[in-house]
This record gives structure tokens, C-alpha cells and sequence, in this order.
């Protein structure tokens, strides 16, 4: 059982283990570094701390993996975030001459919260998530991968899951971590179809002609939609929610839909009628171009992000394997090969993995021990490499390691694509 | 602007590598001597030429046929360049293709020091100078377009043949009142997604692997958010060198003169000429009020009350100095009323 009973009063004693000895740091910090190809890339990176005691610290930043490794184990911080990389040292900001202290560069993210769905979602609502409506997340992590890998050519995304209720997204490419913040907000918005607040009944409004991106979208979606929506969500079974469906339509629908809807109890058969009635009435329809069957498609399953996430350059978002402190889950990247298995009540929990370390080790892992004896520093990384192994981390730490390969490949092609157009051979 | 020592001769090869398009991107400073004469009216005239492009843009609907040619008129009456063709030899009795382009060049060049300055001035000259790119850009050939931007390094490839036609479903639904013969004839360029950002926003365009598709009647866009970055960045650098220039007194009354001429709407809109506004009456007092209508005043406002000789002497000078019989019965109102003073007697007290 992942949950081994994540009590949030033993966080004090569970943290100290997991920075010392499961927290993957020199993955981190090779993230992090991106190759060195930046000068201070790393040191220039701000990280914000959540003490005990909900005491927040801003503007930390580390010179070497083993400062970051050796403040993490100090201050034990519960949550932990990534912001920007600025023009100078942020631990130094104060002593920067006022305005030059700029955040220069970032990945660009998307967060993704279930929260924002529960207009749309009977199962849950506010931070309770459960096997139906993961199937949201499932839908938004593959129509905004496709769009970010198709559209806008990104290659190094990393999905990671936030611990409880949500995932983010990492846009790690050199273009990505230098866009503007016009850029990163007008990326936003192309991925954006759910407009409106709590008032707007119909968030989704398509016209012609319709864009690529959004038929790609209706692809994904529609290979969903049935199972979850009419299915698990039962959103055409109770009187209470076919009102809200068809509180999008037009009336003349609405009101054909109503009757038809008295004799037709089966709701698998209410949504066929729905999409032939639209049909028909596109048909005859002069105007064209209604598509009201798509638009409660997307209004029940399309992501919704927060725009002022993506936004800002200098915006803290968690960082992947911190934990989170009400469930106690790791955020671990999630490998999108596995995707439709995934389920995050599966998740690792900071207990569960403190208590796999003390499980009785293998015989190989006596002799290792005598090895390190000579080394000490060494040893110590290769303790903690051996460590999470031992967990159920170490699948997790698999994907980031696979992540981070592409990425070092990638750089590398492009130094070589650069050294031959400067013929340097 | 640099005035080097000679003044350069210039022969007919270098004439035409030099304005060899009717459009530029005013990347280089002019380097020629010029008389003050030429300096003046040149200034003088393309003013003249940017306050029509705004009166003309305000009366009638951008970029329409009336637009047009209500500025192509303007254009030739004060010899700007408008033919895409270099003409060989000067034109019997006017101005030839390569000396409008000159002066489109030198005048550009001058108003920049003289609207560097502020903010405002500042914005309503970019925002003029890209109605009037705009316009040239929208009446050159495709082809000149095209030579356009290779000649300023907007590195645009057009899109082959061949990907047209294997995206020509993609490319008809993203851009509106596109259709499958248009998308064969017209040219699309592929540009950075960066570099589009607004069709980007509102899903205007097509975007595969970091490139947006357009279709050649909207490069304009693109190209025109180039030119506001680049005259803007410009500018700011102008504005940092002007104390040079204006250290000069042949040109300091000149480029002070241009910059309080036409700028925005206050100074074209003659409100109230001598006579004030209750707005102003705060701000007045402290400035140009005399001191005795100055103490009525601040006396009024903290206590909401004046007597009968007061209001006498500061109500009439508030007469004399233009403030209408409906202001005046406000001001008076919302002044004794914080008093306390019912508002019907507030009348009676006038």
C-alpha cells in the first residue's frame, strides 16, 4: 500500500531523511545547470523555502550542489519552489544597485489544478481528486504536450505531478527559458478555449472556421469523452446536470432535447440524440458553423491553466520531488509513455519511502559499504544512489535521468551543428 | 546626426545601392552635409506629411480606398517617395525618385531628435511613422516586399510550393477568408512564433514546430511590430546623445519649435481661452491667483463657509475670471454643503 498511513506531524522527522538520503541532488542539480553552458546559471537561480511553521523565505540561492545539499539539510524546508534565474546572486539582491536586479530567464510552466474544474466535475470538488476525474488530467497532459511538442516545437518537457490535486509542466528548451513574458502569456492564451467565470453558462463558443489546434484537440478529447463524461461523470443522468448541459444551448434545442429526453432514459443514448439534433440543425442552419455537440466536449474536458502562472518570469512555481506536506506525496515526474496507467494514488509518499530504507539490505550492499569507507564524499552520493533505489522513488528518478539524457544530447547536437558552421573540426 | 568633414561625392552606382528602395527601416543615420535651409524645410515638411497621415487616419477608415488616396495626394504635393522605381534621370522640372527618398531619409532622422523627449512625444511620433510604413508597405508589389525584408535582414523564407500543398487544409482553417486557390497563389511566410505574437494570441495563424504560417497580406503586422521595437529602442538612444545636439543654437529653436508644434490633440482643440474651469480652480489658487482671492479660497475650503463680504468680492472675481453661472452655483454648493448648509439654502446665499 503506497499510503503507509502519511501522518503530517511526523513531517519534522521524515524531511531530514529524505534530504539526506533519498533526494536525488545531483539529478536536481544537473537540471538545473543545463550543461553550464550559461555562466552562473546555477547560482543565479532563486529558490524560495517553506519553514515549519509556515515561515516563507524568498531570494535563496546556492554556489555549488553541496551548499544546496547542506542548507536543504539545515533548513529542512517543507515546500520548496523554483523561481527565476536573474542578472545576479539572489541571496545578494539587497546589495544590488536598485533596478538592476532582474529575472533574466525561465522555464516556461503550466499548472494544471483539478480545482478549477468543479463546475464541470460531480465526483469531487476544491482539493479532493479520485479515479474519474484523474482522467481530466490524463486529457490535458496529452493535448498540451501535443501542442507544445507540434505547434510550438518544443522537445524537453517534463510533467510532473504536484502531490495532490493537480500537474505542472515544465518547458525546459533554451527558446522556452528565454521567452518574454508577452510570449509566455500569448502562448497561454493560444492554449486557452475555456473563457468565463462562475457566471458565464456557456464557456466555449467555436466558430468557423475552426483552427488545427483545436481540431486536434476535439481528437483527443473525443477518444474520452464518452467513458468519462457520459459514463463516470453521469453528466446526462441526474435532472440537476442535464439542466446544466443543456443550459448552452439554444432554446429551440433545449426545448426539443426536453422532451425527447422524457422517453430516452439511457444517457449513452441521450448524447447520441443531442449530437444528431445539432447535426440536423447545423444542416439546415444557413449560418453554419454550430457546433454546440464540440462545445460541451471541451466545456466538460478541455484544460483549463491559469494564465498568470505561465505568465510572469519570475513566477515560484513547487519544485519537482518536494513533498507535499497535507498528502505527504512526492512530486514525481510522470513518464507520459505510462500515462493511461498512471494513477496518483500510487504515488510514493514520503513515509511509505523513509520506511522502505530501513527494509533489510542485500548482501551486494555490505560490500559496497567497505568501499566507502575509502571515499567519503563519493561515498556519500553513491549511498544515496543506492538508497533510492531501495524505494519506490527510483522508478520516478528514472524518468527525470531519461529526461535529462535527451536533454544533454540535444545540447550537444547543437554545439556540434554550431562548431561546423564555424568549420572548427 | 553626423556632419563629417567633406561632403561626400556621390556617384551614380553608390546613388542607387544607397536608396535603392522607396521604403527603409532608417537603420543609418544620414551622412551628408546639408545647408540649414534644406535642414528646416525638410523637418517642416514630413511634420507636415505625419499630422495629415493622423487627420487623415482620423477622418476616414485606415488603409481604405479614400485613406489611400487622400495620402498618396499628400505624398506627391510635398515630394515624398511613393514609385518603387528608381528613375535614371532626373525628371524635367521636378524632383527625381532618389532626392524624395533623401529627404524622407534626412527629415526622418531630424524629427527623431526633435520628438525624442517625452513619453508623449515619443508615442505620437512612432505611432505616426507606422501609419505612414504601414500605408508604403501595404502599396509595394509582393515582390518588393519580399525584397524588403531580405534587405533588412527579416530572414522570412517563403513557404515551397510543395508544403503548401501538403498543409493546404491546415492553412485554409487557421487564417480567416482564406480558400484553397488563395492559399496556392499567395505567398505564406514561416516566421518564429515570436515574431507573430499577436496572431499567436488570438489563434489567427497556423503554427507547426515553432513557425507560424503567414499569408503574405498580413506580414505587415509582423514587420510593423518591428519597426515600433526598433524606432522605439532608437529613440531612447536619441534621447540620451540629444544634450549634444542641442548644444548647437542653430539647431536648438529649430527642433524646440517642430516638438511644440503638432503634438496630440490639446494643443489642435482650443478649449476655453481665457476662461477657467472648475477643475482648475485648485490648482489656479496656488499659482496664479492673488493672494487676497487665494486666502478666500483657502479659507472657504476649510471651514465650508464664507461670509456675505467673501462671497461677494471672490464670487465675482469668479465671474471675471470665466467660470459660468452653472460652475459657479456647483462650486459654491459642494463647498457649503461639507459645511453643513442645506443645499436649498446654499441659493438663497448667492
Amino acid at each position: 500500500m503506497s499510503n503507509s498511513d502519511y501522518d503530517p506531524a511526523c513531517l519534522p522527522d521524515l524531511l531530514p531523511i529524505y534530504y539526506r538520503r533519498l533526494f536525488p541532488f545531483s539529478q536536481y542539480y544537473r537540471w538545473l545547470s543545463y550543461g553550464g553552458v550559461s555562466k552562473n546559471y546555477f547560482q543565479n537561480r532563486e529558490f524560495s523555502f517553506t519553514l515549519k511553521d509556515d515561515i516563507y523565505v524568498r531570494y535563496q540561492s546556492f554556489t555549488t550542489q553541496n551548499e544546496l545539499e547542506k542548507e536543504m539539510q539545515k533548513m529542512v524546508p517543507y515546500k520548496i519552489d523554483i523561481g527565476a534565474v536573474y542578472s545576479h546572486r539572489p541571496s545578494q539582491h539587497n546589495a544590488v544597485k536598485s533596478g538592476t536586479f532582474q529575472a533574466l530567464e525561465k522555464e516556461l510552466v503550466f499548472d494544471i489544478d483539478m480545482t478549477d474544474y468543479d463546475d464541470v466535475r460531480r465526483c469531487c470538488s476544491a482539493a479532493d481528486i479520485c479515479s474519474k476525474c484523474w482522467t481530466l488530467m490524463t486529457i490535458a497532459i496529452r493535448i498540451l504536450d501535443r501542442a507544445l511538442r507540434e505547434d510550438f516545437g518544443f522537445h524537453h518537457l517534463l510533467w510532473v505531478y504536484s502531490g495532490r490535486r493537480g500537474v505542472h509542466c515544465w518547458v525546459c528548451d533554451d527558446a522556452a527559458r528565454k521567452l518574454s513574458v508577452a510570449a509566455r502569456s500569448a502562448v497561454a492564451e493560444y492554449l486557452s478555449l475555456i473563457k468565463g467565470g462562475e457566471e458565464t453558462l456557456r464557456k466555449v463558443v467555436l466558430s468557423d472556421p475552426i483552427h488545427p489546434f483545436i481540431n486536434h484537440s476535439l481528437l483527443v478529447v473525443e477518444r474520452y469523452f464518452r467513458q468519462y463524461a457520459i459514463v463516470d461523470q453521469d453528466i446526462l443522468g441526474s435532472k440537476e446536470s442535464v439542466d446544466k448541459v443543456l443550459a448552452v444551448l439554444p432554446e429551440d434545442i433545449k426545448k426539443d432535447l426536453a422532451v425527447s429526453f422524457k422517453d430516452e432514459k439511457d444517457p449513452m443514448k441521450r448524447w447520441d440524440l443531442l449530437c444528431d439534433l445539432v447535426a440536423r440543425k447545423k444542416s439546415n442552419s444557413k449560418k453554419g458553423g454550430q457546433y454546440f455537440d464540440k462545445e460541451i466536449m471541451l466545456q466538460y474536458c478541455y484544460p483549463r491553466l491559469d494564465v498568470n502562472v505561465s505568465k510572469g518570469v519570475n513566477h515560484l512555481l513547487k519544485s519537482p520531488f518536494s513533498v507535499h506536506p497535507k498528502t505527504g506525496r512526492i512530486s514525481v515526474p510522470i513518464d507520459l509513455k505510462e500515462l493511461n496507467t498512471f494513477d496518483p494514488f500510487e504515488v510514493p509518499t514520503i513515509s511509505l519511502i523513509c520506511e522502505e530504507l530501513e527494509r533489510p539490505r542485500a548482501e551486494e550492499a555490505e560490500e559496497d559499504d567497505m568501499k566507502d569507507k575509502e571515499n567519503e564524499q563519493e561515498a556519500g552520493e553513491r549511498r544515496r544512489i543506492r538508497d533510492y533505489k531501495r524505494t519506490s522513488l527510483a522508478k520516478y528518478v528514472k524518468v527525470f535521468d531519461r529526461f535529462l539524457e535527451a536533454m544533454a544530447r540535444s545540447r550537444k547536437g547543437d554545439m556540434l551543428k554550431k562548431s561546423d558552421l564555424q568549420k572548427d573540426f | 546626426m553626423q556632419f563629417p568633414g567633406r561632403r561626400k561625392k556621390l556617384i551614380g552606382s553608390s546613388q542607387n545601392d544607397l536608396y535603392d528602395h522607396c521604403l527603409q527601416f532608417y537603420g543609418q543615420p544620414p551622412l551628408e552635409n546639408i545647408s540649414l535651409a534644406e535642414f528646416e524645410t525638410f523637418a517642416v515638411e514630413r511634420l507636415k506629411l505625419l499630422k495629415t497621415v493622423e487627420n487623415i487616419g482620423v477622418s476616414y477608415v485606415k488603409n481604405s480606398d479614400q485613406y489611400s488616396k487622400k495620402l498618396e495626394a499628400e505624398f506627391s504635393s510635398l515630394n515624398f517617395p511613393l514609385k518603387t522605381e528608381l528613375g535614371d534621370r532626373k525628371v524635367q522640372g521636378g524632383i527625381s525618385e532618389y532626392e524624395k527618398r533623401r529627404k524622407d531619409h534626412i527629415s526622418h532622422f531630424i524629427l527623431r531628435l526633435a520628438y525624442c523627449q517625452t513619453e508623449d512625444l515619443r508615442r505620437w511620433f512612432i505611432q505616426q511613422e507606422m501609419d505612414l510604413f504601414r500605408y508604403r508597405f501595404g502599396e509595394l508589389t509582393p515582390k518588393h516586399k519580399t525584397d524588403f525584408l531580405h534587405k533588412n535582414n527579416l530572414k522570412y523564407e517563403t513557404v515551397s510550393a510543395e508544403e503548401k500543398k501538403s498543409l493546404k487544409d491546415k492553412l485554409i482553417t487557421s487564417s480567416y477568408g482564406l480558400s484553397g486557390i488563395t492559399v496556392e497563389e499567395y505567398d505564406f511566410y514561416k516566421v518564429p512564433f515570436q515574431d507573430a505574437l499577436d496572431l499567436v494570441r488570438t489563434r489567427k495563424v497556423y503554427l507547426l514546430a515553432g513557425n507560424a504560417y503567414i499569408p503574405h497580406h498580413e506580414i505587415v503586422t509582423i514587420v510593423l511590430n518591428d519597426f515600433r521595437t526598433r524606432l522605439s529602442k532608437a529613440l531612447a538612444m536619441t534621447a540620451r546623445s540629444l544634450p549634444v545636439v542641442q548644444s548647437d543654437e542653430r539647431l536648438q529653436p529649430l527642433l524646440s519649435h517642430l516638438s511644440h508644434a503638432y503634438v496630440g490633440q490639446d494643443y489642435s482643440i482650443q478649449k476655453n481661452i481665457g476662461k477657467i474651469s472648475l477643475e482648475q480652480i485648485d490648482a489656479l489658487s496656488g499659482k496664479s491667483f492673488p493672494l487676497c482671492m487665494r486666502h478666500l479660497h483657502k479659507a472657504l475650503r476649510e471651514n465650508h463657509h464664507l461670509r456675505h463680504g467673501g462671497r461677494m468680492q471672490y464670487g465675482l472675481f469668479l465671474k471675471g475670471i470665466g467660470l459660468t453661472l452653472e460652475q459657479a452655483l456647483q462650486f459654491w454648493r459642494s463647498e457649503f454643503v461639507k459645511g453643513k448648509v442645506d443645499a436649498d439654502k446654499v441659493r438663497l446665499l448667492l
